[in-house]
């Protein structure tokens, strides 16, 4: 059974039944969805969480569904406190929430496991997207799982990752030859017209609620309590917003104590609306022409950056920007102190959380979670210019230790001086 | 008739012209203002244009052309 009691309005507080729409009639404000916290409070404790799915679905109380999910497996992904990564920054609590391994390797599965299941329960015999990518492997991957056409709208210039990333479930995958905006308008249009359930358009708030599990996890994995600073790749702002929406919904609940967490937007400095109103003291958010090699954020317009600028106001961060240059720099350093490869957005957190160490927003001793909600493999492109040549020898002991600069000029044979170094 | 829901965003030199009334006395179009925040240098408003669907493009081609972004409602929809 589910605890969703409607939709409402998020500007004008209008009520909604529990429908596939997204827009207030009245003064087309977005809507989200409303719960009996009462009835979740009686039903959920720590202990029933702890016993429950190793998935996302240990949340389900909290989660706008009913009892028949589409599961492939969603969530509960590792939270490792990252000593190596710590040092380097200069930081002595510093935890890394691992999304890269989810099951279609972004955290995107979290949010279409909620939308497919939705789908499914509105009877649409489609789910479709719109995407940058990530979005895409995952909306194809449940729509599998599910038994559901897929139609995957991307823009034709993607990586290949991502392409082959989501072809692989054998969607309707459609590369629109335009920018993003472009995908995105055309597939608004299309949204009209199909009876599809687009994820992140018609089925939107119900889908959004699904990234509130990325701060369900972190607090259980904590011994439930919330971090002192949250730092967040922010696109479209939902991701960010739903992590502080979590937090609260816990407290609210009682499984854990006051929330002083304080939210850090990430954006790459090619597409960066959310950071630059911040930094300008606007509530404005301006639109920008994305371009940046963080493809996944590439969002110039978006739709919750003015809720984001509200969750950093009442939580007491601030916003942080990357150049490509450093995005990169970001994903090396993660790979080589911690041995997780991130997607450019991981290189965005963490060149975006040094930022903050180095201007003092985040301190020393604080307890700080990062988020890195996408797989390195999906964008090897960006990398593949500035990582380590594999060096190309002979099959032959000579020929390695050639390479290697271990060669003495002796002439004998080497595996009887195992001792010689130069 | 047909109806669209928009979002325009207004550059700061755009702020002080009637954009939107011009639009509605240059084109067959009625326009209905939802919401709207507007300081002195930008603004958007969210709005409603109705009438016939050749009026509505020629309307919104015209904003657009005079330096607005015109965004449908739901503009939002690319993600990762
Ligand atoms: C890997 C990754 N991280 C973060 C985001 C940001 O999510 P949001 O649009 O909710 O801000 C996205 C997608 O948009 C993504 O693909
Ligand atoms: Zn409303």
């Amino acid at each position: 059974m589910s605890f969703a009691t409607g939709l409402r309005c998020r500007e004008c507080g209008r009520e909604y039944p529990i429908e596939p729409i997204y827009v207030c009639e009245f003064c087309f404000g977005s809507l989200e969805v409303s719960y009996d916290y009462a009835g979740i409070k009686r039903a959920l404790s720590r202990e029933k969480i702890a016993s429950g799915p190793r998935s996302i679905w240990r949340y389900k109380e909290l989660l706008p569904v009913g009892d028949d999910v589409v599961d492939i497996n969603a969530g509960l992904t590792p939270l490792i406190k990252a000593d190596n990564l710590g040092r380097a920054l200069g930081l002595s609590q510093l935890y890394i929430k691992n999304d890269c391994v989810n099951p279609s390797y972004s955290f995107k599965d979290r949010v279409v496991a909620v939308a497919a299941t939705k789908a499914r329960e509105f009877n649409f015999k489609a789910v479709a997207c719109a995407s940058t990518g990530n979005l895409a492997c995952s909306v194809a991957a449940h729509g599998a799982r599910a038994g559901m056409k897929a139609y995957v709208f991307i823009p034709a210039d993607l990586e290949m990752g991502k392409v082959l990333g989501a072809a692989i479930y054998g969607p309707t995958l459609v590369a629109v030859e335009g920018n993003y905006d472009e995908v995105n308008r055309l597939c608004s249009e299309l949204a009209e017209k199909y009876p599809w359930a687009f994820v992140n358009i018609n089925i939107r708030p119900f889908y959004a609620e699904g990234s509130k599990t990325l701060a369900y996890e972190v607090a259980e994995q904590l011994g439930w309590r919330a971090p002192d600073n949250a730092v967040v790749p922010v696109a479209s702002g939902s991701l960010f917003n739903k992590i502080w929406k979590g937090l609260n919904e816990f407290h609210h609940l009682g499984l854990i104590g006051p929330v002083k967490t304080k939210m850090f937007v990430s954006q790459a400095a090619g597409c960066s609306p959310v950071t630059t109103a911040y930094q300008s003291g606007t509530t404005q958010i301006r639109p920008v022409k994305p371009r940046t090699i963080a493809k996944s954020l590439a969002i110039g317009n978006p739709a919750d950056g003015y809720y984001a600028l509200k969750t950093i106001r009442e939580s007491g961060g601030s916003a942080t920007m990357a150049s490509d240059p450093e995005i990169v720099e970001g994903m090396k350093l993660l790979a080589e102190t911690e041995g997780i490869f991130a997607e450019t957005a991981g290189g965005v957190t963490i060149a975006g959380l040094k930022h903050l160490v180095q201007a003092g927003a985040i301190k020393r001793d604080e307890l700080t979670v990062a988020y890195i909600t996408g797989n390195g493999l999906k964008t090897l492109e960006a990398v593949q210019d500035s990582v380590v040549k594999p060096v190309l020898i002979k099959p032959n002991v000579n020929s390695f230790e050639e390479a290697m600069g271990l060669k003495v000029a002796a002439t004998g044979d080497t595996r009887r001086n195992p001792g010689v170094k130069d | 008739m047909a109806k669209r829901r928009v979002m325009f965003t207004f550059p700061p030199e755009l702020i002080t012209e009637p954009v939107i009334y011009n639009l509605g006395l240059q084109f067959k179009v009625v326009t209905n203002i939802r919401r709207a925040d507007v300081t002195e240098d930008r603004g958007w408003v969210v709005l409603e244009v109705e009438g016939r669907e050749d009026d509505i493009e020629r309307a919104i081609a015209w904003v657009t052309s005079k330096g607005v972004r015109v965004d449908p409602i739901g503009k939002d929809i690319i993600e990762g």
